[in-house]
C-alpha cells in the first residue's frame, strides 16, 4: 500500500538524514519503526507527508509511492487528500484553541459539513474524554490526552494510512498503555498505521511489522514478533546490555552522523 | 462630558474597524498591509464614482467588493516574492501602498471624494448636546461588523482554519489547511473592512477624503500595536483607547494645556502606543513571539 523505495533525506548540505531506506507498508498492517534518537525515523515521516520542507529538508533520491502513486512534489494537503494522516512528533496540540476546534481543524480537507459532523461524532464517541473536554482549552489536557486529541485530529479526515510520530514521547506508564490501545482501535477500524517509536517495546507490542533504523539507513525489517525474540534487538531496545551498534550497518567513516535530529 | 464620550466611541469604531482589518491580514499571512490606507481610499473613490449613479448603497457594495479585491491583488503580489520572509512581504506592502497612492492622486487630483452617504450633516439631540447620524451609523455598523468577524472567527470552519494557521503554519499544512486559501480569503475581509472604515471616515463630520487621506488609516496603528497585532479582542480594545483617548485629549487640552497647541490631540494614540510598548512589548492581548534556539 504504502512503499517507500531507496529513499535519501537530505537536510542542508550534506547531511543526510536517511540513507537508501526502503520500507514497504501493506494495506492494514502496523508496521513500526524504531530506532535511536536522531536516527532518521521522523525524517522519514515528512518524506512520506511532505513536510520536509518545512525544515529545510528534501528527497533527494528514491521515492514514496502510495497505492502505485507517486507522492513525489505532492503538497502536503494532496497527500493527507489521497488519504495519509500525519500525526506529528510532539503532538502539536494547538493549545489556545478548544478540544473542539483542535478537531475541526482536523477536518479541514472535508468539504461537506455533514460528513464532517459525523466525522466529529464518530470520533466524540470513540474517545469519550475529548467529548468530556470539548470545550476546554487543548493547552489544558494532560499529555496523554492530548496524544489522543492529535490522533483523533488525524482521523478527523478518514484516513487509510496513519503517520504516527513518537506518540508515546513524554507519556507516563500508564498512558503508553492506553496510547497503545488507540492504536489498536485505530487499525481494527482499517486504518493502516506506521508508527514511529523510541519505545520499542510499546510499538513491537501493537505491530505486525516492524523496522529497525540506525544512522539512516533500514538495518532490519521483519515480522514484529520476530523482531522482539531477535536478540539483537531485545539487545538494544528492550532492556537488554547496550554494547555497541547493531553490528548490521557498519556506516562508511565518511557518513555525516546526526546526533539529536529529531528533537 | 457626554458628547465627548459618544464622540470618543464612535470614532473609536471607526478605528476599531480599521484594526481589525490589519489584525485579520496579520492573522492569515504575519504581513502587516501598510497599504491598508491606498486600499481603503481605493474603495471609497470607486463609490465616490458609482453612487451618483447607483445610488450609495449599490455603490457602496460594490466599491467594498472592490476594495477587497485590491487586497487580494495586494497578497498576489506579495506572494510572489521568493522570500517568504514575513519581513520582506511587509516591506513591500510599503512600495505598494506608494504606487496605488500615487495613482489614485492622479485620479483624484486635488479634489474630494464624497460617498455621498445617505446620513449628511443631520444630527441628533441626545442628552442635549448634538450627535451626528453618520457617527451614530458608524458606531452600530462598527459594532455589527465586529460582532460578526468575531463569530466568523469563532464558529466557520474558516475561523478554525485562519486561527489555527495563525498559531502554527506546519501543523495546520498537516492537518491539510490551505494557507492560499486562508490567506486570500484573510486579505478580502482586511479589504472589505478598510473601504468600510473608509466610509465612515469621509463621512460628516468630516469632509469627505482626499487623496493624501490613505495616511488616515495609519491612524489605526497604535490601536493594533495596544491590542496585539494577532488579537481581534485587542484590536477592538486598542480602537477603543486610541478613539476615546483622542476624543478627551480634544475635550481636554485646549483646557488644561493649551501650550501643547489644537492638534496636539491627534498625537495621544501614539503617546498611548509608546506607554503600551514599555510596558507590553506585544500588546495588551497580543501573543509573545517565543523562539526557540
Amino acid at each position: 500500500m504504502l512503499q517507500i523505495t531507496g529513499l535519501t533525506v537530505k537536510y542542508g548540505v550534506g547531511v543526510h538524514a536517511l540513507q537508501d531506506a526502503s520500507v514497504d507498508v501493506p494495506e492494514g498492517a502496523v508496521a513500526a519503526v524504531i530506532g535511536g534518537n536522531g536516527a532518521g525515523k521522523s525524517s522519514l515521516m515528512r518524506a512520506i507527508s511532505g513536510t520536509l520542507g518545512f525544515h529545510a529538508g528534501r528527497v533527494v533520491e528514491g521515492s514514496i509511492t502510495y497505492d502505485g502513486r507517486n507522492l513525489a512534489g505532492l503538497s502536503p494537503q494532496k497527500i493527507l487528500r489521497l488519504g495519509i494522516a500525519h500525526v506529528p512528533e510532539g503532538r502539536r496540540i494547538l493549545g489556545e484553541m478548544t478540544v473542539l476546534e483542535n478537531l475541526r481543524a482536523g477536518g479541514a480537507i472535508v468539504r461537506s459539513t455533514r460528513k464532517r459532523v459525523n466525522a466529529l461524532q464518530e470520533i466524540m464517541d470513540r474517545f469519550p474524554i475529548l467529548a468530556e473536554r470539548r470545550n476546554q482549552r487543548a493547552g489544558l489536557l494532560s499529555g496523554g490526552e492530548q496524544q489522543i486529541l492529535a490522533i483523533g485530529r488525524g482521523l478527523m479526515s478518514s484516513p487509510k494510512v496513519m503517520l504516527l510520530d513518537e506518540p508515546t514521547l513524554g507519556l507516563s506508564p500508564q498512558m503508553v498503555e492506553r496510547v497503545a490501545d488507540t492504536i489498536r482501535e485505530v487499525n481494527a477500524s482499517g486504518v493502516t498505521v506506521v508508527v514511529v517509536e523510541q519505545n520499542a517495546a510499546m510499538a513491537l507490542g501493537v505491530a505486525t511489522d516492524g523496522h529497525v533504523i540506525e544512522r539512516g539507513r533500514v538495518v532490519l525489517s521483519d515480522s514484529a514478533a520476530a523482531l522482539r525474540d531477535s536478540p539483537d534487538v531485545r539487545r538494544l531496545f528492550l532492556g537488554g546490555d547496550v554494547d555497541e551498534g547493531l553490528g548490521l550497518d557498519a556506516a562508511p567513516a565518511s557518513l555525516a552522523t546526526l546526533t539529536r535530529w529529531s528533537a | 462630558m457626554l458628547e465627548t464620550l459618544l464622540q470618543g466611541l464612535s470614532s473609536s469604531s471607526i478605528y476599531a474597524v480599521l484594526a481589525l482589518g490589519f489584525v485579520v491580514i496579520y492573522k492569515g499571512t504575519k504581513v502587516v498591509n501598510l497599504a491598508h490606507g491606498s486600499v481603503m481610499l481605493l474603495g471609497v473613490y470607486v463609490i465616490s464614482l458609482l453612487a451618483p449613479r447607483l445610488g450609495f448603497w449599490p455603490g457602496a457594495v460594490i466599491g467594498i467588493l472592490v476594495g477587497a479585491a485590491g487586497a487580494v491583488v495586494i497578497q498576489f503580489m506579495t506572494n510572489a516574492v521568493r522570500s517568504k520572509d514575513h519581513l520582506v512581504m511587509t516591506i513591500m506592502t510599503i512600495g505598494i501602498n506608494v504606487m496605488i497612492a500615487a495613482e489614485l492622486t492622479h485620479e483624484i487630483g486635488d479634489a474630494t471624494v464624497f460617498t455621498g452617504d445617505p446620513w449628511g450633516n443631520r444630527s441628533l439631540s441626545i442628552g442635549g448636546s448634538s450627535f451626528p447620524v453618520s457617527r451614530l451609523m458608524a458606531l452600530i455598523v462598527g459594532s455589527v461588523l465586529i460582532g460578526v468577524i468575531f463569530a466568523i472567527f469563532r464558529f466557520t470552519q474558516f475561523g478554525v482554519k485562519l486561527r489555527a494557521s495563525a498559531v502554527d503554519a506546519e501543523t495546520s499544512s498537516l492537518l491539510g489547511i490551505s494557507q492560499r486559501s486562508v490567506s486570500i480569503w484573510s486579505w478580502v475581509i482586511g479589504g472589505g473592512l478598510a473601504t468600510v472604515g473608509g466610509i465612515f471616515l469621509a463621512a460628516f463630520p468630516a469632509n469627505g477624503l482626499d487623496s493624501g487621506s490613505a495616511t488616515l488609516a495609519m491612524s489605526a496603528i497604535p490601536a493594533i500595536i495596544i491590542g496585539g497585532m494577532d488579537s481581534a479582542g485587542g484590536a477592538v480594545l486598542g480602537g477603543l483607547i486610541v478613539g476615546c483617548g483622542e476624543a478627551v485629549a480634544r475635550r481636554l487640552i485646549p483646557e488644561l494645556a493649551p501650550v501643547l497647541g489644537d492638534s496636539f490631540a491627534s498625537v495621544v494614540p501614539f503617546i498611548l502606543m509608546l506607554a503600551v510598548l514599555l510596558v507590553r512589548p506585544s500588546g495588551l492581548f497580543g501573543s509573545k513571539v517565543v523562539q526557540r534556539v
